[in-house]
């Protein structure tokens, strides 16, 4: 019976299945950063136990690294107990990688698992982080998973899962200028809602994911999260191979032949059936912008803000309402005429080169608005960082007025020190435009890198068709 | 983990949807190394007039009267309503440890996100998925009735209105079975630990590159 990659990636990692259906899933790849970790360690040292293969872990602290002088160390003393914590775990449990903070290869876990090669097709990959979605993108099966299935991750090497429903998001036709697989991501996000995939595991396919590359993909999968589903994941093909070729701790020799025939087949089998598929048109998509707090409250760059008065069903009106209120928005307000603050280009959505490279191609003999109170850029990692700075990018920032900081998942969430003030509003690549998500009071409206760059010049929203 | 058996609650009626977890429990609170301590700044950003950071005393912090949970007639209540995609975004656990820590023991809603859902019932917290007409109906009464309580008894998975109404719900057995009884997944899981190295030493054998170290 023709399989999708999602049941091939299931059934090749089920250890033991209860009678209801509940399945001991095998992990093989198990990363962690410092915030969902200390508890799991702790529960593991109280009841004695030991971690099952710490050669499956990977770690590094991102979210409470700061992005500037770091030759001061983390400043903030709970924040430093949090990575000092991670750095003492990690110590005594062992790893097959550590980049503690200020490493060479530091980064947000996101960014440095695939770029290290220990994000392999045919994994399960899991963290206590909501995207590690990601990883997906390497048809690999990876979700974020809370501080108690860390420790049993650790404990056990397993988790406890139900099998998820299936939905194919396909998406055919040809994407206009100017729009990026974030635009793309946030469009059906739009389409289907942020409950649209729960309970689902979305594969995104068609032949606009086909010619995506790998790290477009990442972007994409990063966000199956906001639209509800753990799981975001397509099929690996030549991209992939040729991605993954030479990585760290990608195989190599005898076994990376091996692996690359076992890779290729992992795609979805003609014919195969899916709880639910969807069909996106991309030349319908032109660059998207969010307007309100949360990732489906979504305008294309031309779109008018919502009026709630047109809205019949009361709890969604109520939503718009509250959002229009927390946003500072009038009803009816076109996009691009909304003022911005400040800019941040990062966070595990769009901190790669292919982003920054984006980024900085709409800088270019630009300079930022004299209005804006900050635009920064933070490279995803510290192997990015180097990337960038071989190709000069960091110079076409910093020209053009931005800050170039060291990497970290930063103003994406605002533990460090980067962060909103109230009031104050920000053209962010980031993935939640939650009520305080950038900082409290703070507002936060989503967009891709180039959007960001655009964004920076102009003061406020612009059409970056216009630049490019 | 404390049992779920019967709960006999005081509802509280929160009446918005997608609330994520950032908004349960701001980051500045998730930088604690500690499980237990998040119930006071639980919905902080909402629930104070001042900026919350951890560690804080908030026995005299301004509290917003406009915020549902601050209203006298909801205190010590133990059931929280909840609309579609409640608890969406980060994977937090800190979600449930400050809803736990609060008092909750039972959430109410039309829908609620993956990752949130399972960690409820990692904390001894029962997260019940209902028809969006009964949704309605009982934040309708809660709202017009002070001291509006249920009765939730997991064992008969029902959910009891006090007009003598019954509702049933719907729970994974396995969930159930550990949440009725307080168990430990992680010593469950063990029992087959002959089982899961068996897998891992033909996963070993079959794809030695996912064994690198």
């Amino acid at each position: 019976m023709p399989q999708t990659l999602y049941d091939k990636l299931w059934s090749s990692h089920v250890v033991h299945e209860e009678s209801d259906g509940t399945a001991l899933i095998y992990i093989d790849r198990h990363l962690i950063h410092e915030v969902t970790s200390p508890q799991a360690f702790e529960g593991l040292r109280i009841s004695g136990r030991k971690a099952w293969r710490s050669n499956s872990i990977v770690a590094v602290p991102d979210h409470n690294t700061p992005t500037k002088n770091w030759d001061q160390g983390i400043t903030d003393p709970i924040s430093r107990q949090q990575v000092e914590t991670l750095d003492s775990n990690i110590r005594q449990t062992g790893a097959l990688a550590y980049f503690p903070f200020k490493d060479r290869k530091q980064g947000i876990v996101h960014v440095i698992g695939p770029e290290n090669g220990v994000t392999l097709p045919g994994m399960t990959v899991v963290c206590g982080d909501s995207h590690t979605s990601t990883h997906g993108a390497f048809a690999a099966l990876a979700h974020g998973i809370g501080t108690s299935e860390v420790e049993h991750v650790l404990a056990t090497q397993t988790l406890l899962q139900k099998k998820s429903k299936t939905m194919l998001i396909q998406i055919d036709g040809q994407p206009g200028k100017g729009v990026t697989p974030k635009d793309v991501v946030l469009y059906v996000i739009g389409q289907i809602g942020t409950a649209g995939g729960t309970g689902y595991a979305i594969e995104f396919g068609g032949s606009v994911i086909r010619n995506m590359s790998i790290e477009g993909r990442m972007t994409v999968c990063n966000m199956a999260i906001e639209a509800g589903a753990r799981a975001g994941i397509i099929a690996a093909d030549d991209n992939t191979i040729n991605y993954l070729k030479g990585r760290p701790y990608a195989p190599s020799g005898d076994d990376w032949d091996k692996a690359v025939a076992y890779w290729r087949t992992l795609h979805s089998d003609e014919g195969a059936q899916f709880d639910k598929v969807i069909k996106i048109d991309a030349a319908k998509i032109i660059p998207q912008v969010t307007w309100g707090t949360s990732p489906e409250m979504v305008l294309s760059i031309d779109g008018i803000v919502p009026d709630p008065a047109k809205i019949e069903d009361p709890v969604k009106r109520t939503g718009v309402e509250r959002a229009l209120e927390y946003m500072g928005l009038n009803p009816n307000t076109p996009i691009n005429t909304v003022k911005i603050d400040k800019v941040f280009i990062g966070s595990c959505t769009n901190s790669r080169i292919e982003d920054l490279r984006a980024a900085a191609a709409v800088v270019k003999g630009r300079h930022v608005s004299a209005s804006l109170k900050l635009a920064m850029v933070v490279p995803g990692s510290g192997l990015v960082k180097e990337q960038a700075e071989r190709e000069g990018l960091h110079e076409v920032f910093k020209a053009a007025g931005f800050e170039w900081r060291e990497p970290g998942c930063s103003m994406c969430l605002a533990m460090n020190d980067d962060r909103l003030s109230p009031g104050e509003r920000c053209a962010s690549t980031s993935n939640r435009n939650f009520e305080g998500r950038q900082g409290p009071g703070g507002r936060t409206h989503l967009v891709s890198p180039q959007m960001a760059a655009a964004a920076a010049i102009a003061g406020r929203f612009a059409d970056v068709r216009e630049i490019l | 983990m404390n049992k779920f058996t019967v709960l006999d609650g005081l509802a509280a009626p929160l009446d918005r949807a997608n609330v994520d977890t950032d908004a349960i429990i701001p980051k500045q609170f998730l930088k604690s190394i500690k499980r237990s301590g998040f119930g006071p700044y639980l919905f902080d950003e909402w629930r104070y007039m001042d900026h919350g950071e951890p560690g804080m005393d908030c026995t005299n912090r301004p509290r917003n009267p406009n915020f549902v949970l601050n209203q006298d007639r909801y205190q010590g209540a133990s059931i929280l309503l909840t609309r579609d995609n409640f608890g969406c975004g980060s994977s937090r656990e800190h979600a449930p440890w400050a809803i736990e820590d609060y008092g909750f023991r039972a959430l109410i809603g039309t829908s609620f996100a993956d990752i949130f859902f399972n960690n409820c019932f990692k904390n001894g917290v029962l997260p019940i998925v209902l028809p969006k007409e009964e949704v309605d109906a009982l934040f309708a009464m809660t709202e017009a009735t002070p001291g509006f309580k249920l009765h939730i008894d997991l064992d008969a998975q029902t959910v009891s209105r006090p007009d003598g109404k019954v509702i049933h719900f719907e729970v994974d057995q396995f969930r159930k079975y550990c949440l009725l009884n307080g168990l430990d997944d992680i010593g469950l899981t063990l029992r087959h630990a002959d089982k899961i190295r068996a897998f891992e030493d033909k996963r070993r054998t079959e794809q030695p590159w996912l064994f690198a170290s």
